[in-house]
């Protein structure tokens, strides 16, 4: 955290979200939320710009069946061709009916698993990392707001506090 | 309340006469001998192909070639292509009326699936689906009439229903217990029966329910439409395999039923965002927001898709096995139909999904407007697919009675859902969701 910022905790989803918007409204800067579990229309009340995590989905999806059709061309058409059912494999187009259901699985396999990896990349997540939680009790029952500080701490301390906030915690300086 | 503007209703009058003109053009063309038939398609020849005479001798030498069947082959073919171009105005005919009986069917059958969810995001629309199934009642009599004028052998679309044929055909005689003209009526009148009585007891619960006091209408709709999603899911599924597979009576897919609800299930959702958005440009339903069509197109979107894995489920099987009496219905259809039929594959899957795929261009109504006019288009040539190959074979064509018919359907259509939304407010009162329905969004 480059920052310093003030932490408030909230006990109940509704508090915290009239807090962010009054919070937002006096023209602070909120850094981050914190909360035990997902909170409906959160990410419009803080203001967070739209995720394009469904294009990143699109094009791993292209991809995927890109893939596909290369790796069954290869695999059926140029490398050993064979005689199924009747139907030469000569033609990609001609026998591609039964290729179809690998097109798709290999499209949602890799739109499905290239997004998740793009997710948790993009929150700076990866395996035995250590959780950047300031308190532990977000993963309980309570909601954490981190704003800004400035240079008048003790206004928005007063601030928080009316929005319903159970705890302010302000850094030394 | 809404009223029915002078100019839709002139528009549907003209779209039902000059609708009704073509259709009666191809009727009064249709060839009454044989010999007219012949020279139809000799005509028809000529005019496709320029210098068609030597193509006519190729024809000649190949029949030569076969000429193991001898003279008697040659007249029951012309007899055979005689009875195609007597079907085709019956066909355009019946493919236009189905296809519109089958849009408030799919909204009949949505309609129910939103009461018996109890979903909260839909009982502002309840009012336009009541309009659009209202077209169920003429749209039914007019399909169960179709039929029961093949039956009477005013046309020979449906060969099973031919005494001769049958007798001359084992497999058919083996279908009789089932596939009999009078037990094919019977049937009939039994599906749309209890369709009819379904739309009608619930639109009349729902109307109820604005002026009750208590939510007893309410759940009383919610138990009969439970009810009746089962009768419909096996009804319907009866209902394609009489009305159109039996076209092709040799021929048979165990999913076809399925296949045909995710096209009227597509069409009706398709009708219902475009009924929809065509009120609220008009000023009405103003607590339809923006996620009421995102939905709706969300819908549009997936039973595309939906469609598309029946559609392929069943191809692929039957491409795959190759099996000669399965394999029939797709060989004709890709040799004689090869414009329509991969055309039909690209407008109902390719296109929706593209165009639909992103999250923006659902809520951009004229957007959604436009999709739903090339998804009805395709699937209208969906059911020309299912039908045409087995009544006019070959000769087929997209021409004069084709469009009558849907210019002709699509007026009655839009005169007969417009006049039954000027019946009742736009607006469910006492939908216990309502609140949340206004609320809706996403």
């Amino acid at each position: 955290m480059s920052v310093t910022t003030i932490k408030a905790f909230y006990n109940d989803d509704d508090i915290l979200m009239n807090a962010v918007k009054k919070i937002r409204s006096e023209k602070y800067h909120i850094e981050e939320v914190y909360t035990p579990f997902p909170v409906h229309g959160l990410e419009k009340a803080m203001g967070l710009a739209d995720t394009r995590i469904a294009i990143t989905a699109f094009m791993y999806g292209c991809l995927g069946l890109i893939v596909a059709i290369t790796m069954m061309n290869y695999i059926m058409i140029e490398d050993w061709p064979q005689d199924i059912g009747g139907k030469p494999s000569f033609s990609y187009l001609e026998n591609m009916p039964a290729f179809v259901p690998i097109m798709f699985e290999l499209t949602v396999f890799f739109a499905a698993h290239l997004m998740v990896i793009t997710f948790y990349l993009r929150s700076k997540m990866w395996p035995f990392k250590k959780a950047e939680n300031p308190d532990v009790r977000t993963t309980d029952d309570h909601f954490l707001v981190e704003v800004e500080a400035g240079d008048n701490n003790e206004e928005l301390t007063n601030l928080l506090l009316e929005t319903g906030a159970v705890e302010v915690h302000v850094p030394k300086k | 309340m809404y009223t029915f503007s002078n100019r839709l209703k002139i528009a549907s009058y003209i779209l039902m006469a000059v609708g009704a003109i073509c259709l009666a053009t191809g009727f009064l063309s249709a060839p009454s001998t044989v010999e007219e038939a012949k020279a139809i398609v000799a005509a028809s020849h000529d005019d496709g192909h320029g210098g068609g005479h030597a193509e006519e001798a190729g024809h000649g030498d190949e029949h030569a070639a076969d000429a193991s069947h001898g003279e008697s082959h040659s007249a029951s073919h012309d007899e055979h292509v005689f009875h195609q171009l007597q079907n085709r105005p019956w066909s355009a005919l019946y493919v236009a009326a189905f296809f519109f009986f089958m849009i408030s069917l799919g909204v009949l059958a949505f309609y129910a699936v939103q009461r018996a969810s109890q979903a909260g995001w839909s009982p502002l629309l309840f009012r336009v689906m009541e309009g659009i199934t209202s077209y169920i009642v003429p749209g039914g009599i007019i399909v169960f009439v179709i039929l029961v004028l093949s039956v009477l052998h005013m046309n020979h679309m449906f060969t099973w229903m031919d005494a001769e044929v049958v007798a001359e055909d084992a497999l058919l005689q083996g279908k009789k217990g089932y596939l009999n003209p009078t037990f094919f009526l019977v049937r009939a009148a039994i599906f749309l029966g209890g369709w009819i009585a379904y739309r009608q007891y619930s639109r009349k619960l729902s109307l109820e329910q604005d002026k009750s006091d208590d939510n007893s209408k309410f759940k009383l709709n919610f138990r009969i439409s439970a009810a009746f999603l089962v009768f419909y899911l096996i009804s319907e599924s009866m209902m394609s395999w009489d009305w159109i597979m039996s076209l092709d009576p040799h021929w048979f897919s165990t999913l076809f039923g399925w296949y045909v609800f995710a096209s009227m299930f597509v069409s009706g959702i398709t009708v219902i965002a475009m009924v929809t958005i065509y009120l609220k440009s008009k000023g009405l339903l103003p607590e339809v927001n923006d996620s009421h069509i995102h939905d709706l197109a969300k819908f549009m979107f997936g039973i595309s898709i939906f469609w598309t894995y029946l559609w392929f489920s069943q191809f692929m099987l039957i491409w795959y096995a190759n099996i000669p009496e399965e394999v029939t219905y797709f060989v004709t259809r890709i040799e004689h139909y090869k414009l329509p039929f991969f055309g039909m594959l690209a407008l109902n899957f390719i296109f929706p999904l593209l165009v639909l795929m992103n999250s923006d261009y659902k809520r951009v109504n004229w957007f959604v407007v436009m999709a739903g006019i090339i998804i009805l288009f395709g699937h209208y040539m969906d059911v020309f697919n299912m039908v045409m190959p087995a009544t006019v074979g070959e000769n087929w064509h997209l021409g004069v009675p084709e469009i009558g018919g849907i210019l002709f359907f699509g007026g009655l259509f839009i005169f007969w859902v417009f006049n039954a939304l000027t019946k009742e407010d736009l607006t469910p009162k006492r939908n216990p969701f309502i609140e949340e329905s206004k609320h809706f969004h996403y």
